[in-house]
């Protein structure tokens, strides 16, 4: 494979790639077993044979170099090989790739290590999370971290784990929360310098959500933020005193279970040293009189120092959150955004806003819907919104999941459009309930409903058979100038979409949905280039790398991993 | 043909609010409004089948428990007092029950207006003089299969009964378009040669649609194909709101309340 300077190099001329490549293929084995430093991690895009992060690069852009499948070939893609697992159940993982070895996770909790020219396997890491486990939403598991020959992986149970990437041996395992308690981890750690930074999730169980740091090699906790601020720190006033007479259930020690999951991993600004992370909703997340006040740090993005933990600052995207909108998204980082020399976060929210703010700072520069948004009506100077709640039984826009949700939009710095795998003309009608909150217990406080065509009818099924038509909402990749939030183009999809996006360097987008279509549009334009049908849901990003002189294409569809490259 | 089936269907729900109509009147105002009287009438017919020899018939047979109070020790929503009932409380004694769709929203609606709801108003139509609604006069046949009679031309109704609300039914007898399913929704497609397929939509992706027409054949069309795709959102189904008697009506829905499938 081609590494660092002599890429540029290989890249000059094809007959020298050719020849540089091959030679470089016989010395595959030698290079598989290089160190993954924490300054490659800094400069993992300019290393685009790998996809050393799960957002590919601190920036998470899920924007790639490569552009040897272009918008004239892509439609010659062919299948490679396809790994299968055992284990039922739709992957949210991303693979990473480091010097020819793709490591993946699989249900509940395994890791998988494979050659990516062939997807044989080297070793499985199985782990058996506790079987008393209190876990929202899923077994999933969205992948792993590596630093030096270590991976990292979070696990249901809520269990940090250190693994040999060259033997799948487990090196270290430190319990980071009471998995009994609702506690677990579904996303994947990032590792910046010495340490592993993980998140806990179990907004829906009345947590107390937290972000920490351990040491790369014992394990042992350096640093841990409350995501939830205490008595005394600040933030806490957010928590406000329940009034003195309600006629409704008021909870005056709210904050102890007030949720702010971390599901998503975050990025990470190495010249500021400051590490961003979308915080989830509150507990309960449906019944806002019982714990009055903003609740901070839910539905907000905090950035910490990446050394101590120590927040620098915050922005609240749904204030007082009563529609589960979360901040459940990897922040994107861009530079000299619209060429205005400001370094941004650029943010498209499930609360169906796209945000952009000051990445040393915080300050707000920009939010604009990029879908039908009716609980807000605009932004006051310092971005806050002005909510406007909908009647009673009135829908609210967008639904429960989202305009988007969690997974993972893509910036391209050629096109300067940031893309959004979205849900349209989608409503849910909140119902609120007052809730007590009972450890391991759910903490939810009632319920959406979604806005049906047809009361008293059952529900409507998505994917594989679509009998949601266009009642209730469509999917659709977005496509906002990241300067503005203008929509440059749309492309509609019948069913909905929780597929990730991956852009390239030659202008393609690659993205799938619930139908299971693995699609490549014309990043410029949206038009449909190529589309091969996977037969499940793609419910994961794509990734790119390249192995010798070919370039391949990695998606997650179901429960099977399925790799493309031209032939 | 669609219109006579049509006609026959309706007849069975009627009969049920029909019989219930006179004494429900003193009582329909303190009801919630999002339960249908009909559904009410369903629970409480399954509770005097299947709670009343534990709960008792005031709901109050169970130390500490009283179900006409409203509220419920282990939950709050009507999603939170599904799951209670399927899931039982062993501890407690109470088994678990598998109640159908329709069968929980009968008996929630119920347990939610117990305390003002008079079972003795309570009359259901004869489901074997709603089959022959079904089957006869209200020509329901001619277009809805159940079991391995009838057409398949419109939806099979052979576990409606296990899947709508009785509320749902009924309106859907009397207003058909307001309870059409989306997916049901009739769709006229022309191909770019000129050849036209009407039906209704099994399944739809990005790129193509599955669809059973009018003649009872599978289409799978390629979006691509067409020149023409128009939905509808107003039912062939005929209202039976006058031409069937609030009896007919009652049988009709008691007759499509026990098909429940295989």
């Amino acid at each position: 494979m081609c590494e660092g300077a002599k890429v540029q190099r290989c890249e000059g001329a094809k007959v020298l790639r050719r020849h540089c490549c091959a030679a470089l293929m016989v010395l595959l084995s030698s290079v598989a077993h290089a160190q993954v430093t924490p300054q490659r991690l800094v400069n993992a895009s300019t290393e685009p044979q790998n996809w050393l992060t799960y957002s590919g690069s601190y920036w998470s852009q899920r924007y790639s170099q490569l552009d040897q499948i272009t918008p004239a070939n892509v439609r010659n893609l062919k299948l490679q090989w396809v790994y299968q697992s055992p284990v039922a159940g739709n992957w949210q993982t991303t693979p990473i790739v480091a010097d020819g070895v793709m490591y993946i996770t699989q249900r509940p909790n395994d890791v998988v290590a494979l050659d990516p020219l062939t997807g044989r396997v080297f070793w499985i890491y199985r782990y058996n999370p506790n079987p008393n486990r209190i876990v929202c939403c899923g077994a999933n598991n969205r992948g792993v971290a590596i630093l030096g020959d270590t991976l990292f992986m979070g696990t249901l149970d809520a269990q940090l784990i250190a693994i040999d990437a060259r033997t799948g041996r487990e090196l270290w395992k430190t319990e980071v929360a009471t998995t009994t308690s609702g506690y677990s981890i579904t996303h994947a750690p990032l590792v910046i310098k010495d340490k592993v930074l993980v998140g806990v999730g179990g907004g829906e169980y009345g947590i107390r959500g937290f972000i920490a740091a351990y040491n790369v090699d014992t394990g042992k906790e350096a640093w841990r933020f409350y995501t939830i601020p205490g008595p005394g720190e600040k933030g806490h006033e957010t928590w406000e005193a329940c009034p003195p007479k309600s006629d409704t259930f008021c909870d005056p020690e709210a904050w102890k279970h007030g949720g702010g999951s971390i599901w998503m991993t975050g990025s990470y600004d190495p010249q500021l040293n400051l590490t961003y992370w979308g915080v989830g909703n509150v507990g309960p997340d449906y019944a806002g009189a019982q714990r009055p006040g903003d609740n901070l740090y839910t539905a907000s993005i905090v950035a910490l120092d990446a050394d101590t933990g120590t927040i620098r600052w915050h922005y609240q995207f749904t204030p007082h959150d009563v529609y589960d909108y979360d901040a459940v998204q990897v922040p994107v980082m861009i530079d000299n955004w619209g060429n205005t020399g400001i370094n941004v976060v650029a943010w498209a929210n499930r609360n169906g806003n796209y945000y952009a703010l000051e990445r040393a700072t915080g300050r707000f520069l920009l939010g604009k819907p990029f879908v039908k948004v009716n609980w807000m009506s605009d932004f006051d100077e310092r971005g806050r919104p002005n909510q406007t709640p909908q009647p009673p039984g009135m829908p609210t826009y967008p639904g429960n999941q989202g305009g988007t949700n969690w997974y993972s939009p893509s910036y391209s710095p050629r096109t300067g459009l940031f893309y959004i795998s979205a849900w349209e003309d989608y409503a849910s009608i909140y119902g609120p309930t007052p809730v007590e909150y009972k450890e391991g217990r759910n903490f939810t406080g009632g319920g959406p409903r979604n806005f049906a065509a047809v009361p008293g009818a059952p529900g409507f099924s998505r994917a594989p058979i679509n009998t949601w038509t266009e009642a209730a909402g469509h999917g659709a990749v977005i496509a906002l100038d990241a300067r503005t939030g203008q929509r440059q183009w749309k492309f509609d999809m019948t069913d909905v979409t929780d597929s990730g996006i991956l852009t390239t360097a030659s202008n393609l987008l690659f993205t799938g949905g619930r139908e299971g279509f693995f699609q490549a549009l014309d990043a410029r334009t949206g038009a449909l280039l190529w589309k091969t049908n996977l037969g499940a849901a793609i419910n994961s990003g794509p990734i790119t790398y390249r192995i010798g002189n070919k370039q391949y294409v990695a998606t997650v569809s179901g429960l099977s991993l399925f790799v493309f490259a031209l032939d | 043909m669609k219109r006579v089936l049509a006609t026959a269907v309706l007849s069975v729900m009627a009969a049920v609010f029909g019989v219930r109509a006179a004494s429900a009147q003193a009582t329909a105002q303190l009801h919630d409004a999002q339960y249908p009287d009909v559904d009410i009438v369903y629970g409480a017919n399954l509770y005097a089948a299947r709670c009343v020899t534990c709960h008792g018939a005031q709901g109050d047979a169970i130390g500490g428990v009283n179900l006409r109070s409203g509220k419920f020790r282990n939950a709050s929503t009507d999603n939170e007092l599904a799951r209670f009932i399927r899931a039982g409380s062993p501890a407690a004694g109470m088994p678990p029950f598998a109640l159908d769709n329709a069968e929980m929203a009968g008996i929630t609606a119920y347990l939610r207006n117990m305390n003002t709801f008079d079972t003795a108003s309570v009359k259901t139509g004869d489901p074997a003089r709603g089959r022959a609604i079904f089957e006869g006069k209200g020509g329901c046949a001619a277009c809805h299969r159940v079991g391995r009679a009838g057409s398949r031309v419109a939806p099979n109704l052979s576990d409606i009964g296990s899947q709508r609300s009785p509320g749902s039914m009924q309106r859907s007898l009397v207003d058909p378009s307001s309870q059409m399913m989306p997916i049901n929704r009739p769709v006229r497609l022309v191909r770019k040669d000129g050849t036209v397929v009407n039906g209704r939509r099994l399944n739809e992706d990005t790129y193509s649609i599955q669809v059973i027409d009018d003649k009872e054949r599978l289409h799978s069309i390629v979006k691509a194909d067409l020149r023409e795709f128009t939905i509808s959102r107003t039912s062939p189904m005929p209202s039976y709101k006058d031409t069937l008697n609030s009896t007919e009506m009652a049988d009709l829905l008691g007759y499509l309340l026990s098909l429940k499938g295989q």
